[in-house]
């Protein structure tokens, strides 16, 4: 039901990344995890500057039910952060692959292997 | 194996995201909370809330039952449809459960009580009527639905028969009416104008259809929790629970400690608390951070001392997060929650946010 782009790679715990030309990686969470989150009211990003790891906790969704800590796909510096999510977390409701959270300069690219493609996360996001 | 209302299949058709709710399949949400919350606020939302528990009390020594079982005093119900909220508290003056009274007539009483809380609450009422000779009833064969919003009263008086609707018209607040199993109640746990309504459980699909067709939003439990927050209403198991005492609740206004002579259970208890002092205080927090006050969270409050928010959450109506919370008896206007180990500033107030759809705290 939920919408899954074919060009994205998908964390078990719900986050997409895209591979940009730059050799960034773009995070945000899945259409499937903004739907079970409900509405999103508040979005603490990570600090530009800071060391992630791959599966790390680096920035939290508060939807009005629940907090869910966002994981980074990668390992890597985060280089950018979405501050329209600041005044909109909303947005992520709305589209939720526009509205990335944070790009990561990743220190080992091949980590992204590790990641599920679409029909891969779909077939585990439908049993949650 | 959850239990479900007789409204389960309607919600499903409709959409609901279904949640084990203190054993019952309930609807969480049927499609975003905000928007269910803000139609109770501006117009009409409809809850299935038949899975509370009704429980029907008889007896020639009703009355005096209910004074020894209940913190509040029935004796304040003059008027037949009247209604009381009270506390139920054990001999140390923890809360069992706290419950809505009406008087139905001059041997017989009605409670609603929680659904999380049904079978202790049971258990306790039925032990203590022992010595009273109390029939002790149960209702599961009815269900129960309340509208809610400032529309709520008037669409749901078109759909009333038997002349039902003409009374309800005329109901002050907190009290109620009936005809036969109809029974209709001016309150609710919203914060606005509605009723609560008991109808037999083979009558309740055509009334929840009838009340969709006029335009009445269902709301799942989600948003029922939004709106009792931003009311300022506490939630049994959340900020209260036997542990700690109606004077630690916010739930003073509730014990009828006078007359002196009513020895209500949990009596002595409170009394002693009273003498002790220091009784933590029970405030509204408002925080001026952004973020999102949750449960469990610390609070910390200058000049030593910590709490403990007891309900936190975001409230649609003020684009803020708001908390109910226990903090120390010389808490000031301000104080500091723990957020993942981050200490953000909050505004204590009282613990009444939004009524009749107005914002009642001064946000600064």
């Amino acid at each position: 039901m939920n919408n899954t782009p074919a060009d994205l790679k998908y964390a078990k715990s719900h986050e997409w990344a895209k591979l940009e030309e730059d050799g960034t990686v773009r995070v945000g969470i899945s259409d499937h995890a903004q739907e079970a989150l409900g509405d999103i009211v508040f979005v603490e990003l990570p600090e530009v500057g800071a060391e992630v790891e791959a599966g790390g906790d680096c920035a939290v969704v508060e939807s009005v039910k629940a907090a869910s800590d966002i994981y980074s796909p990668v390992s890597g510096e985060i280089v950018a952060v979405n501050e329209a999510l600041s005044d909109s977390p909303e947005a992520i409701n709305e589209d939720a692959y526009a509205n990335w959270i944070f790009i990561v300069k990743p220190s080992d690219v091949s980590e992204l292997d590790q990641l599920l493609d679409a029909a891969g996360y779909e077939a585990i996001a439908d049993d949650h | 194996m959850l239990q479900e209302t007789v409204l389960n299949l309607v919600h499903r058709e409709m959409g609901a995201k279904m949640v084990d709710f203190g054993g019952w399949d309930m609807p969480l949400r049927y499609g975003s909370q905000v928007d269910e919350h803000n139609a109770v606020r501006d117009g009409a939302g409809m809850f299935d809330v038949s899975h509370m528990t009704i429980i029907d009390l008889r007896g020639e020594n009703v009355r005096d039952f209910l004074k020894n079982l209940l913190a509040n005093n029935v004796d304040k119900l003059t008027l037949k449809g009247k209604a009381l909220y009270s506390c139920m508290l054990n001999e140390q003056g923890g809360i069992i459960d706290d419950l809505i009274v009406y008087l139905m007539g001059d041997e017989k009483y009605r409670l609603v009580v929680n659904a999380g809380t049904r079978e202790k609450d049971l258990a306790w009422i039925e032990r203590q009527a022992e010595s009273y000779s109390v029939e002790v009833r149960e209702r599961p064969e009815l269900a129960m639905i309340a509208v809610q919003g400032p529309k709520a009263r008037e669409v749901a008086e078109e759909l009333l028969h038997r002349g039902l609707d003409a009374r309800a018209k005329k109901l002050a607040p907190f009290q109620a009416a009936w005809a036969g199993d109809w029974f209709v109640a001016r309150t609710g746990y919203t914060g606005e104008e509605g009723y609560e309504l008991i109808m037999p459980g083979a009558e309740a699909v055509t009334f929840w259809r009838a009340l969709a067709a006029k335009g009445v939003t269902p709301c799942g439990l989600a948003a029922r929790d939004t709106l009792r927050l931003e009311a300022g209403m506490n939630l049994y198991g959340s900020d209260m629970d036997e542990n700690f005492t109606p004077l630690e609740s916010g739930l003073t206004w509730t014990v009828a400690l006078e007359p002196s002579d009513r020895d209500f259970i949990g009596r002595a208890a409170l009394i002693a608390q009273n003498e002790k002092g220091n009784i933590a205080k029970f405030v509204g927090l408002v925080l001026e951070d952004k973020g999102v006050l949750r449960n469990h969270q610390k609070i910390v409050v200058e000049g030593g001392g910590e709490g403990e928010i007891s309900s936190g959450g975001f409230s649609p109506t003020m684009n803020r997060s708001i908390a109910l919370a226990r903090v120390p008896a010389g808490t000031g206007d301000r104080c500091e929650v723990d957020i993942r180990g981050k200490l953000k500033a909050a505004q204590v107030v009282k613990p009444s946010f939004v009524r009749n759809g107005k914002v009642l705290v001064n946000l600064d």
